[in-house]
């Protein structure tokens, strides 16, 4: 467990030394703040029209501004994490720095989660700084914060499966590069993967669906915690660092 | 304090190390020598618990690296060939780090760095980045982290690989000044190196082990038939090189007498000597008797190869020999 805050701590420390984490937090907060301004724009200009025709349009903040934004803020993160977990195991093997780690007096899993758990807090304060935003709503309105806790838990959730399977990518070789570029890939498959449902309605095309894991931040994003989307990304991410793990592991018997 | 057994390592298609078995007792320097290649890096990760071995046992100080890593990457500290530092960070904090992932208790990490930083000499530079470090502070900063939490094993891979002659010597020192706390193994491809700061010698090659000694018995083993280089001149100006060289291989114990050029009246020769026989003091005598000068008289050291060649032909020759009384049996 303290080796595990060691290395998280040396993994946090290089993110902020160099410009990645400020350029990844102000990327973000710049397509998140687009993102807010239209959906904002949007609602004003809907609950103006509806009250010029007279008529009681029920206007909901939850529903029409938080609810697109956060499945905004899911798909935007798929572009983010590829750049947070490229370099995780990448450069180590690259500078052979791995060769320090992995003859330390530290267990391969707390090394795991330790570089997993960096990732994680980098991760969560991108989503911190945007979540300004969000703060104005609540400054000028009254959206209800129960629904709001609940989508960027799923943020969150979501995130720790794709910061995992991104870390597996990244043991896989020695080049940042590929390693950003397949893990990218990874997350855009998985996103077009959440689309197959509007082709076919076939328990294969149920299937592509279930697996992809956007899918299941829908629920999430409406506010409604589910047990089940609770534990399929809990899941994930428990298989994503095991075969991590795994992949340590046969670096020792291949290097 | 490290035990060797058998130990294979066997890659997909080479075997990088075969069927090596060697002890180190504690206290001691001892000289991974070998070409490049041979297979010293491949022990060193599996005695280091980086790789595990396909076959045979090694164990440092009673734990088996297989069974318990943890125990044994506590008791031991690793250079590898390229020092494995951490660009972005500064030095103090970079010992830090490594000090707290060696297992120091936090209270104790900033009293070891301060130690480490004085012992290996990089005081003046502890405050700065590691990218920004020349190759010799880098590898002074490589060997404070290996030695940073006390190991009593110390391994360092190529220690000396890569630095000017100056900080050769540092160097060199710095592992002798640590001789006596830790049991140290070190790898290299020269044999001078070995000379000068082990005290035992373990030969591979191609995988193989091929001899296993005290530095003394080595040199005296392959001193039994040195070389020396002469040079000759004439005080009048011309030399008869023909008639230098008969003199010389009339000397007592000379086996043969090689020429190795003439030019303005000076001639060369490579003298080799029978086994066990001094000859340089003999050889002098001779060419200032002769009334020539002596210009220059010196041991030609054998080359790594030549060790290799000698060790090797040696050891098959009295296999051969094995194989033939069997034969005649």
């Amino acid at each position: 467990m303290k080796n595990t805050w060691i290395i998280a701590r040396k993994e946090l420390k290089s993110y902020f030394a160099s410009p990645i984490a400020y350029l990844l937090i102000a990327f973000f907060a710049l397509i998140f703040g687009f993102g807010f301004y239209t959906a904002t724009r949007d609602f004003v200009r809907f609950s103006f029209q509806a009250q010029m025709m007279g008529r009681g349009f029920p206007m909901n903040i939850n529903e029409q501004i938080i609810r697109p934004l956060l499945g905004f803020a899911s798909t935007v993160a798929l572009f983010v994490i590829p750049m947070i977990t490229m370099r995780l195991f990448a450069e180590e093997k690259r500078t052979g720095t791995i060769e320090l780690l992995m003859t330390s007096p530290v267990r391969d899993i707390e090394i795991i989660l330790g570089k997993w758990g960096a990732a994680m807090a980098l991760y969560t304060s991108i989503l911190v700084v945007s979540a300004a935003n969000v703060g104005i709503l609540f400054a000028f309105g009254q959206p209800d914060w129960q629904p709001v806790l609940v989508g960027y838990l799923g943020l969150l959730l979501q995130g720790g499966t794709l910061l995992a399977i991104g870390a597996f990518i990244s043991t896989t070789t020695r080049n940042q590069i590929i390693a950003g570029g397949v893990t990218f890939f990874v997350c855009l498959l998985l996103w077009l993967m959440s689309w197959f449902t509007a082709f076919d309605t076939g328990w294969w095309a149920q299937v592509v669906s279930y697996l992809s894991i956007v899918t299941h931040f829908d629920t999430f994003a409406k506010g409604v915690l589910d047990s089940r989307d609770v534990v399929f990304y809990l899941s994930m991410t428990f298989f994503a660092l095991f075969i991590t793990s795994r992949s340590m592991e046969s670096l020792r018997w291949r290097a | 304090m490290i035990k060797v057994e058998g130990l294979t390592k066997r890659y997909a298609r080479n075997v990088a190390v075969d069927d090596i078995s060697f002890q180190v007792a504690k206290g001691q320097i001892v000289g991974f020598l070998g070409p490049n290649g041979a297979g010293k890096t491949t022990t060193m990760r599996v005695l280091t618990c980086f790789l595990p071995p396909t076959a045979g046992k090694a164990s440092v100080a009673g734990f088996d690296v297989l069974e318990q890593p943890l125990e044994v990457k506590r008791r031991i500290g690793y250079l590898p060939e390229t020092p494995p530092l951490y660009p972005e960070m500064e030095v103090d904090e970079y010992l830090t780090f490594v000090g707290k992932l060696k297992g120091i208790p936090s209270r104790e990490v900033p009293r070891r760095v301060e130690e480490v930083v004085e012992r290996c000499a990089i005081g003046e530079v502890r405050k700065r980045l590691i990218s920004k470090l020349s190759k010799g502070y880098r590898q002074r900063v490589g060997l404070a982290q290996a030695i940073i939490h006390n190991p009593d094993v110390l391994i360092m891979d190529e220690p000396t690989s890569g630095l000017d002659p100056k900080q050769i010597i540092e160097t060199r020192s710095l592992i002798r000044s640590l001789a006596g706390d830790h049991t140290i193994i070190l790898s290299t491809h020269i044999l001078s190196e070995v000379e000068q700061s082990c005290e035992q010698v373990i030969i591979i090659s191609r995988g193989k082990l091929v001899a296993t000694d005290s530095v003394e018995n080595l040199t005296n083993r392959l001193r039994g038939s040195e070389a020396v280089a002469v040079e000759v001149a004439s005080p009048g100006g011309s030399l008869n090189e023909g008639e230098v060289q008969t003199r010389l291989e009339q000397v007592a114990g000379v086996s043969r007498v090689l020429p190795k050029g003439a030019r303005d009246g000076h001639a060369t020769f490579e003298v080799e000597s029978l086994q066990g026989r001094q000859v340089r003091a003999e050889l002098a005598r001779a060419v200032v008797g002769a009334g020539w000068d002596l210009i220059e008289l010196r041991t030609v050291g054998l080359s790594l190869e030549e060790i290799f060649l000698q060790l090797t032909e040696s050891e098959s020759k009295e296999k051969d020999a094995a194989v033939a009384v069997e034969g005649a049996q």
